[in-house]
């Protein structure tokens, strides 16, 4: 049984000098427990397709059915709950709230969920979503102290914390260099062992690997959808360690300490 | 969604930008602290102006000398030599609804009392004087007429005279001197305060004027006529009684114009309530240019931030918010914000009145239609720019909030 399925789904921008037609009619099925990556070159309709999936943007037409229900005759409320309690969204720009800690900022879904849960409850959910990507030490820091890996894993915490069927991620790695965008994946490919369905656009193939599926673009159509063999990340990290400490040793003759290098510019919500 | 959870993302979207918080706040409390401030000042001259043409006496009228426009409130002037004591003395002869009049005759003089000397105005004056005016003594007595009629050396002091000159001990059968005459104090009057023209009334000295005119000033004619008339009623008859009996007097011809001046008190009100009306509204108008400068101030704060609040409406949407939770987490933002900024306002407004009324030793009134105009404008002023693009971020897709730039 999908999980989702699309079906001519087109997405149609309107300016007021041009109508770009981003989706020309993407019939797409996701079954439950799947990791597909969406690949596919810079301006072949990937976010586009990522934001309807996300009920963040509406298809001009078509349908979109999660799981079994038609996302087109959804409420604004019932798609405010879709999004608070079904799904998970990753962005490329993390878009955590500026001066607000890495708790608070994971807190934040829990506090729209319709059931009210208490206060601990919030607290000790959120804490442990930070502690599942690895950032229970950071949980006061916030977004400008924090490196943008740990930026993005504060995000794949606040996708999480409402334990939601779906996780979609538009680009997680975008922003990273290749040992955390490791730390991404090997996060990412362990939710998807725990039985979550993920979607996940990226524009390189070396992030595609850690994929089961691949669907490509190309001008809004989908040009091939094929299952791969999937890369485990957690190996391709320890074999980058390895092979930077083996770099840092021949360099110094030390054991060099590998720290993550805090990027510089805050990306603000 | 929960619904402590509401207050409590209002209060940390205001703790975390303190910036925006505080200047939003500021531009209430100025404005609401300018508005309460100007208009206290204004109401309280207004009443003051009230009281004083209260304190002028009972049933008034002032003779000046010379021809003088009406609304000129000054008691001040003087500049003619056309009023005598006998056109006062006439006045009160001759004309059956005047009750008493009192030529006036003013002079700056140091004044001295043992090794201590002060400044002040004396002012000659008949014995009916404190009666026109509605003067109490707070003790001893009044000249009489007796005094008056063989010019004696004898005065009737104000509070600050004892204050300054005596410095507070009883100074009744003492003796002061003006240009080394020697007065001896028979009376002291009670305290009276401001005057219209913001002196201090208790700064004086009364002697009778036929010793005024003769040992203290050197002038001949009275700069005022105090008349005292019989009644409320009997204003207007008098008045024209006094005007005929005067240019008769002064012989003049029917194409002449009048030497004189002739002010009842409800003229001399109406002058006054006219200049303070003006000044109120001079205060008020201040008072919406800070309001509305203010506003400016708020609306600026407000639509600076339009973007990254946008952003965030845009997140919170995403993140699955509700259109409703969003706006109600703006309103309560823009409603703490409008709440602390007006009491912060009146504060401020009610302080800067205080201050500014004990300093320039102007009475104040608070009024709290002012206080209600100015929170309510302010607070519409910050609901609107608060609320106002929140509302609208709340109703676009979520993507297109997220994306704004
Ligand atoms: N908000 C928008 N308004 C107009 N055109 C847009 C908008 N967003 C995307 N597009 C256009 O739609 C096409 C697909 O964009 P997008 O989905 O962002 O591609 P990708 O993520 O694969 O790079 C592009 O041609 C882009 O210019
Ligand atoms: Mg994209």
């Amino acid at each position: 049984m999908p999980i989702i399925e699309l079906e001519e789904i087109t997405r149609i921008y309107r300016t007021s000098a041009v109508a770009v037609e981003a989706l020309k009619g993407i019939d797409l099925e996701v079954k439950e427990r799947d990791f597909l990556a969406i690949m596919g070159p810079s301006g072949s309709g990937k976010s586009t397709l990522m934001n309807i999936l996300g009920c963040l943007d509406k298809p001009t037409s078509g349908s979109y059915r999660l799981d079994e229900e038609d996302v087109s005759k959804f409420s604004r409320n019932r798609l405010a709950r879709t999004r608070n309690q079904a799904l998970g969204f990753v962005f490329q720009s993390f878009h955590l709230l500026p001066r607000t800690t890495a708790l608070e900022n994971v807190e934040l879904p829990l506090l729209y969920r319709e059931e009210g849960l208490s206060w601990k409850e919030i607290h000790r959910r959120a804490r442990e979503a930070l502690e599942s990507v690895g950032l229970g030490d950071r949980l006061d820091h916030t977004p400008n102290q924090l490196s943008g890996g740990q930026k993005q894993r504060v995000a794949v915490a606040r996708a999480l914390v409402t334990r939601p069927r779906v996780l979609l991620a538009d680009e997680p790695t975008g922003n990273l260099d290749t040992r955390t965008s490791l730390e991404i994946m090997d996060i990412v490919q362990r939710l998807n062992d725990d039985g979550l369905t993920i979607l996940m656009v990226t524009h390189e193939s070396e992030v595609a690997r850690f994929a089961e599926r691949v669907v490509t673009l190309r001008d809004g159509l989908i040009e091939s959808d094929e299952r791969t063999e999937s890369l485990s990340a957690r190996r391709e990290l320890e074999r980058w360690l390895a092979q930077a400490e083996s770099k840092a040793d021949q360099r110094t003759r030390k054991s060099a300490e590998l720290k993550e290098v805090p990027e510089a510019e805050e990306v603000a919500i | 969604m929960k619904w402590s959870a509401v207050p409590y993302v209002a209060v940390r979207a205001l703790t975390k930008n303190t910036m925006r918080t505080v200047l939003t706040a500021l531009g209430i409390i100025i404005g609401v602290g300018a508005v309460i401030t100007m208009v206290g000042l204004g109401q309280g001259a207004a009443a003051e102006v009230e009281e004083q043409v209260n304190r002028l006496g009972q049933n008034v009228v002032l003779v000046f000398p010379g021809e003088r426009q009406l609304g000129g409130v000054s008691i001040g002037g003087g500049s003619a030599n056309t009023l005598t004591v006998e056109d006062a003395l006439a006045l009160q002869e001759e004309i059956p609804e005047v009750v008493a009049a009192s030529p006036e005759v003013r002079s700056q003089r140091v004044i001295v009392h043992g090794n201590r000397n002060w400044h002040t105005r004396v002012y000659g004056q008949s014995a009916d004087y404190l009666q026109i005016r509605q003067w109490p003594l707070e003790s001893g007595e009044m000249f009489t007429h007796e005094h008056v009629g063989r010019a004696a050396l004898v005065a009737v002091v104000g509070q600050t005279i004892v204050e300054e000159l005596f410095e507070g001990a009883d100074p009744i059968g003492q003796t002061i001197r003006v240009r080394g005459l020697p007065l001896e104090v028979i009376g002291v009057l009670s305290r009276k305060g401001m005057s219209l023209m913001g002196s201090v009334q208790d700064d004086i000295v009364i002697i009778p004027y036929t010793t005024g005119f003769q040992r203290v000033s050197g002038r001949t004619h009275a700069m005022v006529i105090n008349v005292q008339v019989y009644n409320q009623e009997s204003m207007g008859i008098a008045r024209a009684k006094m005007e005929d009996l005067l240019r008769e007097r002064h012989r003049l011809a029917p194409d002449q114009p009048n030497d004189f001046t002739i002010q009842t008190q409800e003229e001399v009100a109406q002058a006054a309530t006219e200049t303070s009306r003006v000044m109120t509204w001079l205060l008020a108008s201040i008072a919406g240019i800070s309001l509305f400068v203010g506003g400016i101030g708020i609306m600026n704060v407000m639509l600076v931030s339009v973007t990254e609040r946008t952003r965030e409406v845009g997140l919170r949407l995403a993140v699955g918010a509700r259109g409703p939770d969003v706006l109600l987490q703006f309103l309560i933002e823009a409603v703490i914000l409008c709440v602390l900024g007006g009491i912060g306002g009146i504060v401020f407004g009610i302080l800067s009145t205080e201050v500014i009324a004990r300093y320039a030793g102007w009475p104040a009134l608070f009024s709290v239609e002012a206080m209600i105009v100015a929170v309510s404008v302010s607070a519409a002023v910050g609901l609107f720019f608060g609320f106002y693009p929140a509302w609208k971020a709340s109703r676009l897709d979520p993507i297109v909030a997220l994306r704004r730039e």
